[in-house]
């Protein structure tokens, strides 16, 4: 048996089982929870009640959620299936929150109360159409309806269990349904719409059961554009297809009737189209021409006028009845650092009700949406609170001039995270938080001593546990020995940047990107990637570490770039460009500068690379390992994998010395009528791997782990598997898995899995991959492990050799001399399907590895790789064993206590990312979703250092008493000597 | 080697030395009893004197020959001692294997001191030396084995690549599907 591993198992042998459960009291010492619910689209608030006020909203999520208003927590929160996007929601009968969603196709009522299902009904039509859902206070048999538009058909459907009462079908093709209408008191609806993109038609649908009670259409040649605005119930405003005529269209009584206005009567340099913003306040509409919103009443003789052009970016609120015949609603506009909220009647465009200013925190932008609620204050007057939607996803309830609460929602949609390290602690550097006094200290210790000799009343147990869950220690703002404090920075989508110490979870800081900010220029910015830029160690401690944000401004991938560098500890925008050219692909090259940039190259649609920084130090590190720099692309829509060489010049006449041409080196073209890309996945850049040798105890042998940052794992399945797992027959189904060195093309190994489809998990660490599919013939979950060992190297095993160092094991390798591997696969089952998987990573990757694994329940499994050995056998040998081998079976366990995620769900989850600490025994894990957790995970235990429970002062109290026993003793026994010589 | 040290060592608390054949009353600190001649007395017991003498000598080759043999019994008592703890490492049969090693080698570096009291110009040490060391030596042999079959020697070849780190790569690649 070799020496190191006995030794290993020396040491840590008390870790051969690890038990990765925790007790009770350990809940919150080192992870961390947050629940979002994401950007909200439509709010509805239930304050009538005396009981607690709250909100009822749908986010673009798909969540449902109810918050308490007086704090903003999450009474009840509901995540909808990703395709099963809510359209619309309602509050029935003062108990029941009735949503719309799935396309308009399913209906479902939940108790307001609790967030339980009430009832759920699914409606069908004849063909996809917009969806609309109105509450009516039509009573048909003591049963409230409510009436949908979805799928092209009219539903009536009841409140209390969801029955379809009546439904209807238009004849007319091509209807598109703009709104349904309830006119106040009556028992009829009105269905409004277009027709052919020039005919206005409208229905006239008795209520109770839906009977046609008239059919009018009118025809407009110049044909209708976009939203419309409902300026009574029997009137609404519309814009002509050029957006330059607005349209009065009044169905009172059934007659149409369409009045032409050109909106430059109304404003005098209107310099282009205009667009409406879909309201229905009475009398009065908005429309926006470039950046400038225009309000506009519509009189009772039908005249339109002009009441206010707000220069400011301008959100409006939907309308609020106050009371008989009123209506008030909310507009809020930026001035500067502030926005004015302001509160005004339907009728009364002078009359303010309400007038607030309320500072801004800039990095929130612009307000997007904007929900108002009345109450009545003490003195019989209206209060208004309002609650805002900001450019950065966040949620605020503003009430009495006040930012009551936020939520920072976009945290439910991060892009991309990484980690940045704090700062030293040196003088200089503040630390946030005071240290605690010795007498603090002395008590927290003698507390803590109560509490391990069990003399703790359950007050002080209570003590304990709050000191040990708030401790100062974790949350601090510096470095610390373990590496457990560190800064996530994450990217979300609103294009905002965060920055969470893994303490607590706070916010250290946020940016919202100027780069990433719509602009005349950058129409629709989207974030891209988020990589460390410089990361300071050596001999350049006393720059700030920074990370640099890539965007593209636009879907198309020819859209052009914007990259921004951030510091990492001042959430400070360094330096931000707009590029020219596009970003199809951005590679961290394994070089840095004298100040610890790491060199990117940019790769744009053209296949032209781009270096930054744009240095010349850059160029002269770039220049000297230009020929050992490749890169490949895989076009997962045709199947072609390339890989590419670079050119010392880039191709067109530009002359810029920071850009490459690229030459195509190889190809692997995949058959497209019999496989599809499914799956890519490659080793992590910055993994750490501690050898290149796998002992193999049981006939004391050695094999070389194949270890190569240039392979790139494929997996890729027929193309008529690609759909639902189901949908396809084993025989017609397929599994290819590939393992392809991304330098030369060559495909080192590849194996087929019959009647196997996707979809694909993997994660890909050191020499093997573990990936996850589905096994049709077995109707179950499969994952497989491929481990692939060097067999070139293999014959360096005379002992002697090694000893004198005559081997070439550390002699650098080439992809191009071409290699022997061995693999060694093996396939189990498992229960669960999954979202994401991942390894740990330790610092110095000795401690073993174990599986993250984010399961369909949204919690983090893990599993120990040994479960996932290709060399586990039915009944291994005395050797085999005490190397840790498991006896071979067919199928994964799940073992309960292995949930790192303990009794939390991150709901939606998305993406694992660990991060390796200073400790080797000790991976940091943050999975992200629309929740975020955060937690310490030890995978042989941390078998450096002491456990958290473990007391110091005792260990201290019982070294002094033994002292001072051994003085005592001491004593006297020379004093019983000396009597014993007197004798 | 107890033993000879008890009986032959530093154990003596005091001695008179009656073989001491200086004629000067001088060079003792104490004045000889009256009545008492050093030179009669010599001439008197110098034939029973060298019987003693050789006595002692034979007595003292017999137990060197002793101690000299005294390791193999330990050797034995320390293979029967491995026996018992197998070949799996753990505390115990690392403490076993490491007194193991230990007994012998502090043995060998104490060699002259153990055969110091029976030095004589007449007693040939030579054989019980090479006995003794011999036998030491093979106990440290025993010992060197165990260690091995605990698999603490470095004797494979993984023993020395388990601390190579991968080898570097020339070339590097990155890339994947476009974002």
């Amino acid at each position: 048996m070799p020496i190191t591993y006995a030794f290993l198992l020396f040491l840590i042998f008390s870790s051969l089982q690890p038990i990765l459960s925790l007790y009770e009291d350990q809940v919150g010492l080192t992870d961390w929870h947050q629940q979002y619910i994401g950007k909200v689209k439509q709010a509805v608030f239930h304050t009538h009640k005396t009981g607690r006020k709250r909100v009822v909203v749908s986010t673009e999520d798909n969540v449902i959620a109810t918050l308490d208003l007086r704090r903003g927590e999450i009474f009840w929160r509901h995540v909808l299936g990703h395709n099963d996007v809510v359209d619309g929601i309602v509050i029935a009968l003062g108990k029941y929150v009735i949503t719309l969603s799935s396309e308009g196709s399913i209906l479902r009522a939940w108790n307001l109360p609790d967030g339980q299902m009430v009832w759920e009904s699914s409606l069908h039509g004849p063909k996809h159409s917009k969806s609309l859902l109105v509450m009516t206070n039509v009573v048909i048999e003591k049963d409230n309806v409510v009436i949908i538009f979805s799928n092209d058909r009219l539903h009536a459907v009841s409140c209390i269990d969801g029955e379809v009462l009546w439904n209807k079908d238009f004849e007319v093709e091509s209807l598109e349904v703009q709104k349904v209408i309830q006119p106040p008191g009556s028992n009829f609806v009105y269905v409004v719409g277009f027709a052919a993109s020039s005919h206005f038609e409208m229905y006239q649908i008795n209520a109770r059961n839906g009977e046609l009670l008239k059919h009018e259409s009118a025809a407009f040649s110049g044909g209708f554009s976009g939203e419309v605005s409902l300026v009574s119930s029997e009137t609404l405003v519309a814009l002509d297809s050029t957006g330059l005529i607005l349209l009065r269209i009044s169905f009172h009584k059934g007659n149409v009737s369409i009045q032409q206005t050109p909106i430059s009567n109304l404003v005098e340099d209107s310099p282009g189209p205009a667009v409406i913003i879909p309201s229905s306040i009475m009398e009065l509409f908005a429309i926006k021409i470039n950046a400038v919103t225009i309000f506009i009443r519509v009189t009772g003789t039908g005249k339109l006028e002009v009441v206010e052009k707000a220069n400011h970016e301008t959100a409006v609120g939907d309308a609020l009845s106050i009371s008989e015949g009123q209506q008030a609603f909310g507009l809020v506009q930026h001035a500067g650092r502030d926005i004015h909220l302001t509160v005004k009647l339907a009728h009364d465009w002078g009359g303010d009700l309400l007038k607030e200013s309320i500072i801004m925190d800039q990095q929130r932008g612009l307000i997007h949406k904007v929900f108002i609620n009345n109450y009545v204050r003490t003195d019989g007057s209206y209060g208004f609170r309002a609650l805002i939607v900001m450019e950065d996803h966040s949620l605020l309830l503003l009430q009495q001039g006040t930012i009551v609460w936020s939520r920072e929602d976009g945290l439910a949609s991060i892009i991309d995270v990484t980690t940045s390290e704090l700062p030293v602690e040196r003088a200089g550097v503040s630390v946030a938080k005071v240290e605690l006094n010795l007498f603090e200290w002395l008590k927290g210790h003698m507390l803590k001593l109560k509490g391990t000799l069990m003399l703790a009343s359950p007050e002080d147990i209570a003590a304990i546990q709050y000191m040990r869950l708030k401790s100062s220690e974790k949350s601090k703002m510096t470095r610390d020995h373990n590496g457990f404090r560190k800064l996530l920075i994450a990217l979300t989508r609103a294009g905002k940047l965060f920055a969470l110490h893994t303490g607590d979870g706070r916010i250290v800081w946020s940016l919202l990107l100027q780069s990433l900010h719509k602009s005349e220029a950058c129409q629709h910015p989207i974030g891209l990637n988020l990589c460390p830029w410089q990361v300071p160690h050596h001999h350049a401690l006393d720059e700030n570490p920074s990370v640099l944000v890539v965007g593209r401004c636009g879907p198309s991938s020819d859209a052009p770039g914007v990259i921004s560098f951030v510091d990492s500890y001042t959430g400070k925008e360094l330096s931000s460009s707009s590029l020219v050219h596009s970003v199809a692909q951005v590679i961290p090259l394994p070089y840095t500068d004298s100040t610890e940039q790491r060199l990117h190259l940019l790769i744009d649609a053209d296949k032209h690379a781009h270096l930054y920084p744009k240095t010349p130090e850059a160029i002269g590190i770039f220049r000297r390992e230009f020929s050992n720099i490749y890169w490949y692309s895989v076009e997962d829509d045709n199947g072609i994998i390339k890989g590419y060489a670079l050119k010392s010049k880039c191709d067109g006449n530009v002359a810029d010395k920071f850009c490459f041409g690229t030459r195509e080196l190889w190809s692997i073209v995949l058959p497209s009528e019999s496989e599809k890309i499914v799956a890519t996945v490659t080793r992590k850049l910055n993994e750490a791997v501690h050898t290149q040798a796998k002992l193999i105890a049981a006939d004391q042998d050695v094999m070389y782990k194949y270890i190569s940052r240039n392979l790139l794992f494929v997996a890729t399945v027929a193309p008529k598997a690609s759909g639902e797992i189901g949908s396809v027959t084993p025989e017609e189904s397929w599994l290819v898995v590939y393992l392809i060195d991304t330098v030369t093309g060559f495909v080192l190994h590849r194996v087929t899995h019959h009647g196997s489809q996707g979809p694909v998990e993997a994660v890909f660490s050191e020499n093997w991959v573990v990936y996850h599919y589905f096994n049709l013939r077995a109707h179950r979950y499969e994952m497989s492990v491929i481990e692939i060992y060097d067999q070139s190297r293999a014959d360096n095993k005379d002992v002697w050799k090694l000893v004198v160092g005559k081997h070439n094991l550390t002699s650098p390798i080439s992809s191009y001399s071409r290699s022997e591997v061995v693999t060694k696969s093996q396939s189990y089952f498992f229960t669960h399907s999954l979202k994401a998987i991942a390894v740990t990573s330790t610092a110095k990757g000795i401690t073993s590895k174990q599986l993250l694994i984010g399961t369909i329940g949204d919690q983090v499994l893990a599993l120990d790789k040994r479960f996932l050995d290709p060399r586990r056998s039915v009944n291994p040998t005395q050797a085999e064993r005490e190397e840790g081998t498991i006896p071979l079976t067919d199928s994964l366990p799940i073992i309960p206590q292995s949930y790192i995620t303990h009794n939390l769900r991150v709901e939606g989850l998305r993406g694992i990312i660990t991060v390796p600490a200073e400790l080797e025994s000790t991976t940091l894990v943050f999975a992200h979703g629309l929740d975020l957790f955060f937690t310490h995970f030890a995978p042989s235990r941390t078998y450096d250092s002491l456990t958290e429970d473990f007391s110091c002062a005792l260990l201290l109290i019982t070294i002094v008493v033994l002292v001072a026993a051994i003085f005592v003793t001491w004593v006297l026994s020379q004093r019983k000597e000396l009597q014993d010589k007197w004798r | 080697m107890e033993k000879g040290k008890g009986v032959m060592g530093s154990g003596r608390r005091w001695a008179v030395d009656f073989s001491d054949n200086s004629t000067a009353p001088s060079s003792r600190d104490i004045p000889d009893p009256p009545g008492f001649t050093r030179a009669s007395a010599d001439q008197d017991d110098s034939t029973v004197s060298r019987q003693k003498k050789d006595a002692e000598s034979n007595w003292k080759a017999q137990k060197a020959w002793e101690v000299a043999q005294a390791p193999f019994k330990n050797l034995l008592m320390m293979g029967f001692m491995m026996w018992m703890a197998g070949n799996t490492v753990h505390l115990f049969s690392i403490g076993i294997t490491f007194s193991a090693l230990w007994q012998p080698i502090s043995a060998l570096q104490g060699v002259g001191k153990v055969f110091e009291p029976y030095k004589d110009s007449k007693v040939e040490l030579l054989g019980p030396k090479l006995l003794f060391i011999a036998l030491n030596l093979g106990g440290l042999a025993l010992g060197v084995w165990k260690l091995n079959t605990l698999g603490l020697l470095p004797t494979h070849a993984s023993d020395w690549v388990s601390s190579l780190p991968p080898a570097q790569e020339v070339e590097y690649s990155g890339g994947g599907i476009p974002l």
